[in-house]
């Protein structure tokens, strides 16, 4: 995984709440077996009428946002299947920091294991962003956005600060503790 | 100290703790072909291979077609991915229940009918509908396709311990045949929405939820991340116990295991839990969801809501009525059973095991589907099947014009040819009404498998309350 950097942009606004994974990228591109490709399909079916057409009045396709990294979302962000396929999708779009005041669990877990880095924050302060018509900038290290000249601290588990900064293989880690694997696999029987 | 139930599954399971995580050890992997194939591909790239295959079990249930399982899958895309699993399934040394074998099935449907599923146990599985196992008293969790890769290499999870979350379901419904396990549960989704579960783990307790049977238990459990919760459970009792004996996998000095089990699988009565919600399902209605969310859900003898009336002061869920009644092309003040449907689908992981479809049998039996109406029975697995076709229920359905398909995931998510065409309106069994998730611009309406007949016969929404149902 790569390391997070410090990400600067312009934000994009998705104004809705309860977005389902389903919207993030819809079940009939969940048939391939890579990770990668997915961008194309992201909120495919909000993005594009039937026959491939971009819809105008989506924020996706507002050329404003084209180069976008950060997403502003709503309550309960990424609700419903656990597929990891919307976080891939979101990462090859180009998204690399999601904020919203809230999460679903398997979602936000599955945003670490990508190397995107989601966060929460107060109502006022989504609000705050989401009216905010300049660049934003995100920095990890300091657990900080600046948006119009302010700076607004974030909170992030240690865990997942280092395994972004990093860029570590999570795997790896559990596996340095091998030992202590092996000692529970002979006392526990299942 | 007192602990709940899911502390002592929880604490009994811990590998090691580090900065507020703890790394758990997980005793049944539950594998499928959708979110797989790139966590075999990691293991290979990083040269991994599978740590215990003894506890990894898989099958193949989002995208099988449910149509004459000898003919070849059409869709290329499918049969890739089929292919891809036994392949992975081959080559890491995983049992793996093919398109072919008797015990094909959702898999979760299948983990209980073969004993996979046991008390006190961690589960996880890349769907979040994992959940349903706790009606079992296991820890069940839902993982992303990352967690899966990890659980194949280490078998264990790296988890920040979720909260507690007591659901205190209370009182006697007044007919439980119409009134099921299916309308408990999409009720408390209203009541406490779809984020109100986020973070915990729900214990179910209460008079209400020891009447109730395994099968409508995983009913229950299933549908706990609709919630938005990280699991469900449910404390094992002398019903759980009498289910999974005998069951393929279910350990053989059984009783030992039921004398463990029966002393250490409850909450203690000094438990405190992070977080309390008390129900009465003493006088519920039948459910019908009318919007794109579980929790827009009402009773079947009330109307289509009024997005101000629903949003209740909130203006941003106000604006999700407004915009998921524009999706689903309602107008507020309808009579839910004035809403007329085109398709009718009973299946999925939530309702369709075997007294699913005996409960919808007896709605259907004797009558014919609605001339409007395209209805469809996906049994859940090939032993729901067999089990059904030995009672007769095929018959029952396929007289009054239902088709009876193979086993499998089918219209609950629409990724196999069971599909919704754009516009047309269904009264699906599923979980999950969210825009598309049958079909795109298809509608889904959230109900029980006996009100899912109930509509397909009458060709739109009806009371049950006033069908003899006995």
């Amino acid at each position: 995984m790569q390391p997070f950097t410090k990400i600067k942009s312009l934000a994009t606004p998705l104004d809705k709440v309860n977005v389902d994974t389903d919207q993030i990228v819809p079940k009939q591109f969940l048939k391939l077996i890579q990770r990668t490709g997915f961008g194309q399909y992201l909120f495919y079916d909000w993005r594009y009428e039937q026959g491939g057409i971009a819809r105008k009045d989506f924020v996706l396709n507002d050329p404003a946002y084209k180069n976008s990294r950060i997403l502003l979302a709503r309550d309960n962000f990424g609700c419903g299947s656990s597929r990891e396929h919307a976080v891939w999708a979101l990462d090859d779009y180009g998204f690399k920091v999601i904020i919203s005041t809230s999460f679903a669990d398997i979602f936000y877990n599955n945003c670490f294991k990508n190397g995107i880095l989601p966060i929460r924050v107060p109502d006022d302060i989504l609000e705050k962003l989401f009216s905010t018509k300049s660049e934003i900038e995100v920095d990890l290290q300091t657990q900080s956005i600046k948006a119009d000249g302010i700076s607004i601290p974030f909170q992030i588990e240690p865990h997942w600060k280092k395994i972004l900064l990093e860029g570590l293989d999570d795997i790896a880690m559990t596996l340095q503790h091998e030992d202590q694997i092996v000692k529970y696999e002979r006392s526990h029987k299942v | 100290m007192s602990k709940t139930l899911f502390e002592k599954i929880w604490d009994s399971h811990i590998v090691t703790e580090e900065n507020g995580r703890s790394l758990l050890y997980v005793d049944r992997h539950l594998v499928h072909e959708v979110t797989s194939p790139q966590a075999f591909e990691g293991l290979r790239l990083n040269g991994r291979k599978v740590r215990r295959t003894d506890l990894t079990f898989a099958t193949m249930d989002h995208n099988v077609p449910t149509s004459d399982r000898s003919l070849p899958i059409i869709d290329q895309t499918s049969s890739t991915q089929i292919k891809t699993l036994e392949k992975n399934c081959k080559e890491f040394g995983i049992t793996l229940f093919d398109i072919n074998s008797p015990n094909q099935g959702i898999v979760h449907v299948i983990g209980p009918e073969l004993g996979i599923t046991l008390p006190g146990t961690t589960i996880v599985c890349g769907d979040s509908h994992t959940s349903t196992h706790g009606a079992f008293g296991s820890l069940a969790f839902g993982i992303g396709t990352s967690d899966v890769e990890h659980v194949l290499a280490t078998q264990c999870i790296m988890m920040e311990k979720p909260k507690t979350f007591e659901i205190n379901i209370k009182g006697k419904r007044k007919n439980p045949h119409a009134v099921t396990a299916k309308d408990i549960i999409l009720s408390i989704i209203k009541k406490i929405g779809t984020a109100g579960g986020t973070g915990t783990v729900i214990e179910y307790r209460g008079d209400t939820i020891s009447e109730l049977t395994m099968e409508q238990r995983m009913t229950i459990c299933n549908m706990s991340i609709e919630a938005g919760a990280r699991a469900g459970l449910i404390a094992p009792d002398e019903k759980t116990f009498q289910y999974l004996r005998g069951r393929k996998y279910a350990p053989e000095n059984y009783d030992e295991y039921v004398n463990l089990w029966r002393e250490n699988l409850k909450s203690d009565s000094s438990a405190q839990f992070d977080k309390s919600f008390t129900f009465s399902a003493e006088n519920i209605a039948p459910q019908v969801s009318w919007g794109t969310n579980p929790a827009m859900t009402t009773d079947v003898t009330d109307i289509v809501p009024f997005p101000e009336e629903y949003g209740g002061g909130n203006t941003e869920e106000e604006k999700g009525a407004a915009k998921a009644l524009q999706y689903m092309d309602l107008k507020p003040g309808t009579a839910i059973t004035d809403i007329v449907i085109d398709r009718v689908f009973i299946g999925s992981c939530t309702n369709s095991r075997l007294e699913d479809l005996t409960e919808a049998a007896k709605v259907v039996k004797g009558k014919k589907v609605s001339a409007r109406v395209r209805a469809m029975v996906v049994p859940g697995s090939q032993l729901v099947k067999k089990n059904a076709e030995e009672l007769g229920l095929d018959k029952i359905f396929k007289d009054a014009g239902f088709e009876w398909r193979e086993s499998g995931c089918s219209m609950c998510l629409g990724m196999n040819p069971d599909i919704l065409a754009a516009g047309e309106r269904c009264a699906s069994t599923s979980n999950r009404n969210f825009e598309g998730r049958q079909g795109t611009g298809g509608r889904t309406h959230l109900v029980s498998p006996v009100m899912a007949a109930a509509a397909a016969i009458h060709g739109h929404f009806v009371d049950v309350r006033e069908l003899d149902l006995n």
